[in-house]
């Protein structure tokens, strides 16, 4: 109305309609009317692009029938034709039967620049269950096909890993098949890994709400405000910064210092058949516990180690993002594709894979071998501002400054959930270990929980005061810990958050909750830093916490 | 440019026209119309508007509360716009602001630079690389008390914790949970040290909470051995950096239950052990704990009050009471009391009125000795002037009646006569201040004589000696002349013996007893109440008592002593100026405590040779030297003989520290002579 106003060159009269208007928005629509207020002017509007979502597309209301009709004939009696036609033509009414919903109800789902999640959107399958790993005894022996379903042989290498979902330990009905997209072979190395993996994981820690993680902190001292991004590799040897200074820069947390490979010429003379070849092909004069990597022309706004630990990506400012090899600490490969600020990238967890999303409001999901993306995931309205890969590989979550998240199928490009109820932009997110749950955090200071196969809220977690930059839950999914820039990092019961959940029918069928005000209750820890914003978090393969972020003199 | 984006913030807020044009007339476009004016406002309004949102979505995913000129660089970037240059303050933009005419202006003020400073000087420090340091925010769910977190319970929240025990608790705070509670009995503290630990039978079942001690981690019981040994070891070095510990380190929290037994229990051996140095060492560590400003002590009153009491009071403190100076351990305590009274009284636990009752019940005793009774008094003089004027002055004239009876009666003992010189010295001391202030000017001796007996003499010289000092201090004068009278030369021969057989016991003591003063004044800034003068300087030149003159106070506000000496005898040509220390203002009662550094020098005449040794101890109180030594002082009948020079000053020679506990010692000595410091 506003804008059809502006664009009809009424400035005064848009202007007063604003005023009159203006306090009858709810609270968290008022950046976007920060944004409408500085509008005035017809020429303006051209190259606006939240002008132009907002002239497009629809604001989604959902509204039982009965209200539908009410309001139908409100603005016939009162003969309110062009009200009628505004809200035709920018309206999308999503009908439902039934009971109207409560404030509360209402309250939980809107907050995203284009209104609610339409119905039909969250309705597509998803496979949220986890792939089959693959069959490794731990002496290694002939395996490694991915596909092959060895029903019978019970699965003791993944202990716990379902504790908490009613998943049968055979083969989970909800877990895409395994070759739905080709994932990359599986090599030793990765083979030894994983009996790492599982060898650690025998020795995890139990965690309960009775038995709190230990929470390490690592600080980046003398960051001078520049820290950006963090990433810790799964088995927490390394942590890499993504700094505001365009630097990346790779410590080792573990005595193990960080060496680069020979020069090609040293290379040569190495005998390529001796035993510890590997030992002999790193250059020991180049250990060091600190690696920077230059490359970059702005900061480094995310950063992700590969799952083998050889590689490493980082996205920035420049548009770019960059593919750097943990074994020379050189950069392989630059993608560009993003034209504006690249925010976040990840990578897949078999490896092979990355996704990357900018402020061109597209997530790319490339392949390393591919200078181009292979798919582009486009709907947000706004900044892809984080991007997190499914454990299963398969789907991936992107957070946006629109307010919504909004759930890809890797396999052919598809939106299949969107989820609203954010009140401001996403800067965080986090898969449960077993697939079914994600956690998202946003400016407003809420963690919000989803049920990915009902395409549900399954829960709200108050008690930050400022953005939350990092989530993670605890290797077996008891815990989930939160970080904020308000300096702390809280630990939620995540078993309790989803015992609770409520899924009759009704519930499925209208996308209607009710969510208990139990944050309280669910909140099992919060631990201050010394005005130290945590930026990221990380659970250690036993279960340890590890927390970083930069230190920040007032 | 940033000034803008300020106002940008509020919606429909415009630049307004008139800056278009001073900018339009800034690149040299001179006519420009007013429409054109509003329009360009208009859109420049919009423009800046809109990148600045740009320019907050960077500073979102950098992960930043402060927005910065980069991210506006960043946000013109995005548009295609050639990024500003030479914007780059990293912290603080520093903008000035004017008004006038009616209208808000804020600039930026843009100095010239010249390039060649930029090249001549020195290249700044390179700032440190970043670092990753690690540490634990929490083991199993509860938070180490390390320097590198915060401090586990905030004071209010310990406070709040004293108050009202029994709050539930929520996770997170399980490790306080635990903790507190463990004083609930702590707002009963009983100023005999018999505190009721008995549960308060009310009939509702009051929870009281085990006074279990919090599990300390092997980190802190190690800290806890290592500063305990420190404190009570041999180490002076050592001493000072735990103390400096314990009055810093924000995690002591959980220990604090340990130290607070730690000191009861050690006060209470070494009392009946009489190891004086050990009872030293306690008390600073109380002061420590009470000055860490993130502990809060008040659960632990029960058990820290008895032990400063005890050390205040006791009947002996020392092996040999003749000689060890227990009476600054006296003093030291007392203030320790005056000041957890001034903390932590209220009118719910009462703790002041308690000790007051404590110590004016012990002072009124016939029966009780001399140590005590000094302690009585020193207590209740911390207390303050209203104190001091309600409990200490009417019972002067009895309290006189006493020291006149010790004084001047038979020789009873050493002891008491010691005992009665310092309860002399003493009331002297902090009588006269309050005097000073409640009695009308003139100053009568024989009005003094009969409205506080024996002392009344004393006491009239010393309030009016208060009052000349006040007057001076308030003067600020460069010169002023001071008379005093020197009455009664009561100095005796019989106390120099005393010099050599000292020594032994100052030797132990000195460097301990030193420091607690050290600590306590400079703790202190915060208790007196009046704006402390620059330090200055009286040098007290008085000729022979016997064919005395004049008497010259000259004020100087120079600092260095030593040049201060030099005019002292140029202006008094022909004699051979001694110059001589005589007392602080430290001893002075706190609320007229200056809090400054006052050195009296007296100079007298002695002869010729003694001038040489006299220049000594102005070297030693230069402004090094710490402020509140309490030398004792008198004005020495100084022409009288050159032996009795020594005798009166032997804790002055040239070139050593003059200790504390020697020179207080001294004070008994020299008690019947006025004390120009008062």
């Amino acid at each position: 109305m506003y804008l059809e106003l502006v664009y009809n060159q009424h400035e005064n009269e848009a202007k007063s309609f604003f005023e009159k208007f203006h306090g009858d928005q709810e609270c968290y629509y008022q950046d976007d009317m920060r944004v409408l207020s500085s509008l005035t002017k017809k020429e303006h509007m051209k190259g606006n692009e939240t002008m132009l979502d907002f002239r497009t597309s629809k604001f989604v209301l959902r509204i039982s029938r009965d209200s539908y009709q009410l309001l139908k004939r409100h603005l016939q009696e009162k003969q309110n034709n062009q009200i009628w036609n505004i809200v035709q033509e920018h309206l999308y009414i999503d009908i439902f039967d039934g009971m109207p919903r409560s404030k509360q109800q209402i309250d939980a789902m809107v907050g995203s620049l284009a209104g609610e999640a339409k119905r039909e959107a969250n309705k597509a399958k998803v496979f949220f269950g986890l792939l089959k790993e693959p069959e490794i005894e731990v002496p290694l022996d002939d395996e490694d096909e991915e596909g092959e379903n060895e029903e019978g042989k019970p699965k003791k290498k993944k202990p716990k890993r379902d504790s908490m979902g009613s998943k049968s330990k055979k083969q989970d009905p909800n877990a895409p098949p395994q070759n739905r997209i080709p994932l990359p072979e599986l090599k030793d190395s990765d083979k030894l890994d994983k009996i790492m993996n599982m060898k650690e994981a025998t020795k995890r820690v139990r965690l309960g709400p009775e038995y709190l993680p230990s929470i390490c902190f690592y600080t980046f001292l003398n960051a001078y405000q520049g820290l950006t991004a963090v990433d810790t590799t799964d088995d927490s040897s390394m942590i890499v910064g993504g700094f505001a200074d365009s630097t990346v820069r790779v410590w080792s947390v573990t005595p193990k210092k960080l060496r680069s490979v020979k020069s090609a010429a040293d290379l040569s003379l190495i005998d390529k058949e001796s035993d510890d070849v590997l030992e002999r092909i790193m250059d020991e004069r180049t250990a060091s516990e600190l690696k920077i990597l230059y490359g970059h022309s702005g900061p480094v706004y995310g950063t992700s180690f590969s799952p083998d630990r050889n590689y490493l990506l980082s996205c920035s400012e420049d548009g770019t993002v960059r593919l750097w090899s943990l074994q020379t600490f050189t950069c392989l490969v630059g993608y560009k594709g993003h034209n504006y600020p690249v925010w976040d990238t990840q990578f897949s967890p078999y490896g092979y894979y990355f996704v990357s999303g900018g402020h061109d409001r597209v997530a790319r999901l490339w392949a390393t071998d591919h200078y181009q993306p292979l798919r582009i995931f486009a709907g947000h309205l706004a900044d892809v501002t984080c991007t997190r890969f499914h454990p299963n590989s398969n789907y991936i979550a992107t957070g946006s400054a629109d307010r919504t998240v909004r759930l890809w199928d890797v396999l052919n490009g598809n939106c299949v959930r969107i989820f609203t109820g954010h009140k401001g932009p996403i800067h965080s997110l986090a898969f449960s270990p077993n697939g079914r749950f994600l956690a998202t955090g946003a400016t407003d200071g809420r963690v919000l929980l989803w049920d990915i196969g009902h395409g549900l809220m399954a829960g709200e977690l108050k008690g930050h005061t400022d953005t939350i930059y990092a989530l993670r839950f605890s290797r077996d999914g008891e815990i989930l810990a939160s970080g904020s820039m308000d300096n702390t990092v809280r630990l939620w019961d995540a078993v309790k958050v989803f015992e609770d959940l409520e899924t009759d029918d009704f519930t499925t069928a209208t996308g209607h909750i009710n969510l208990p005000e139990n944050s309280q209750d669910l909140l099992l820890g919060t631990y201050m830093t010394k005005s130290t914003p945590v930026i990221h978090l990380h659970f250690t393969r036993r279960n340890l916490l590890l927390a970083s972020g930069a230190y920040s003199p007032q | 440019m940033a000034a803008e984006e300020k106002k940008a913030k509020l919606s429909h807020t415009l630049l307004p026209a008139e800056s278009m044009k001073v900018m339009a007339e800034a690149v040299g476009i001179a006519q420009v119309p007013e429409e054109t004016c509003q329009l360009l406002a208009d859109e420049v309004s919009y423009r800046v508007k809109e990148i600045t949102q740009d320019a907050l979505k960077f500073m979102h995913m950098g992960k930043r509360r402060k927005l910065t000129t980069s991210d506006v660089d960043y946000a013109l970037k995005l548009k295609n716009v050639e990024p500003l240059y030479g914007f780059h303050a990293q912290e603080f933009i520093p903008f000035r602001y004017a008004s006038g005419g009616g209208r808000e202006l804020y600039f930026y003020e843009e100095k010239e630079v010249d390039l060649s400073d930029i090249i001549n000087t020195p290249l700044p420090r390179v700032p440190l690389d970043v670092c990753l340091k690690a540490h634990w925010l929490s083991i199993e769910g509860t938070q180490p008390a390390i320097p590198e977190n915060p401090p586990p319970a905030p004071k209010e929240q310990q406070k709040a914790e004293a108050t009202e025990p029994l709050k539930p608790t929520k996770p997170g705070q399980e490790e306080v949970g635990t903790l507190k509670g463990k004083g609930q009995s702590a707002s009963t503290p009983d100023g005999k040290g018999k505190e009721k630990k008995g549960p308060v039978l009310e009939g509702a079942p009051l929870k009281l909470k085990p006074r279990s001690i919090h599990e300390l981690s092997v980190e802190q019981q190690l800290y806890y051995k290592e500063i305990t040994e420190a404190c009570v070891g041999s180490c002076e070095a050592k001493r000072a950096e735990a103390l400096q510990s314990i009055a810093t380190d924000p995690g002591l929290y959980q220990m604090l239950p340990r130290f607070s037994t730690f000191i009861s229990e050690g006060v209470r051996v070494n009392v009946v052990q009489n190891n004086l140095a050990l009872l030293i060492y306690l008390m600073r560590m109380v002061k420590a704990l009470m000055d860490n400003p993130t502990l809060y002590l008040e659960k632990y009153l029960h058990e820290l009050i008895p032990a400063v009491m005890t050390c205040i009071v006791s009947r002996q403190l020392c092996l040999r009471p003749d000689v060890d100076n227990h009476w600054a351990l006296r003093d030291f305590a007392a203030r320790l009391i005056a000041q957890i009274c001034k903390n932590f009284s209220t009118t719910t636990n009462n703790i002041q009125s308690r000790i007051t009752k404590t110590f004016t019940k012990s002072w009124v005793d016939d029966k009780t000795p001399w140590t005590t009774r000094y302690g009585s008094i020193a207590g209740l003089a911390e207390l303050g002037h209203d104190v001091i004027k309600t409990l200490i002055l009417p019972r002067l004239q009895v309290e006189g009646e006493r020291v006149r009876g010790i004084v001047e009666g038979p020789v009873v003992s050493n002891i008491d006569k010691i005992g009665a010189d310092h309860v002399q010295s003493l009331l002297l001391k902090h009588c006269a201040p309050v005097l000073a202030k409640i009695r009308p000017p003139p100053d009568n001796q024989d009005c003094y004589k009969a409205d506080y007996g024996y002392l009344g003499a004393l006491l009239c010289t010393h309030v009016v000696k208060a009052r000349a000092q006040a007057a001076l201090q308030a003067q600020q004068v460069n010169r002023t002349t001071l008379t005093i009278t020197q009455p009664r030369p009561t100095l005796t021969l019989s106390q120099a013996p005393q010099g050599p057989p000292r020594a032994p016991s100052i030797i132990k003591v000195p460097s301990s007893i030193t420091l607690p003063v050290q600590t306590l004044v400079s703790g202190r800034p915060s208790t007196p109440t009046q704006p402390s003068p620059p330090p200055t300087k009286y040098i007290v030149m008085s000729s022979a008592s016997g064919n005395s003159t004049s008497q010259q106070v000259i004020t100087f506000s120079t600092s260095a002593v030593g040049t201060a000496t030099s005019p002292v005898s140029t202006t008094a040509p022909g004699v051979q100026p001694v110059v001589k220390l005589v007392s602080t203002a430290q001893t002075a009662p706190s609320a007229t405590v200056t809090g400054s550094v006052q050195k009296y020098i007296v100079v007298s005449l002695p002869a010729p040779g003694e001038g040489g040794k006299a220049g000594g101890p102005p070297a030693q109180l230069s402004p090094s030297a710490p402020s509140g030594l309490p030398l004792p002082g008198l004005a020495p009948p100084a022409s009288t003989t050159v032996k009795l020079e020594p005798s009166d000053s032997p804790q002055a020679p040239p070139g050593t520290p003059i200790p504390f506990g020697k020179a207080n010692g001294a004070q008994g000595g020299v008690a019947g002579s006025p004390q120009p410091s008062q």
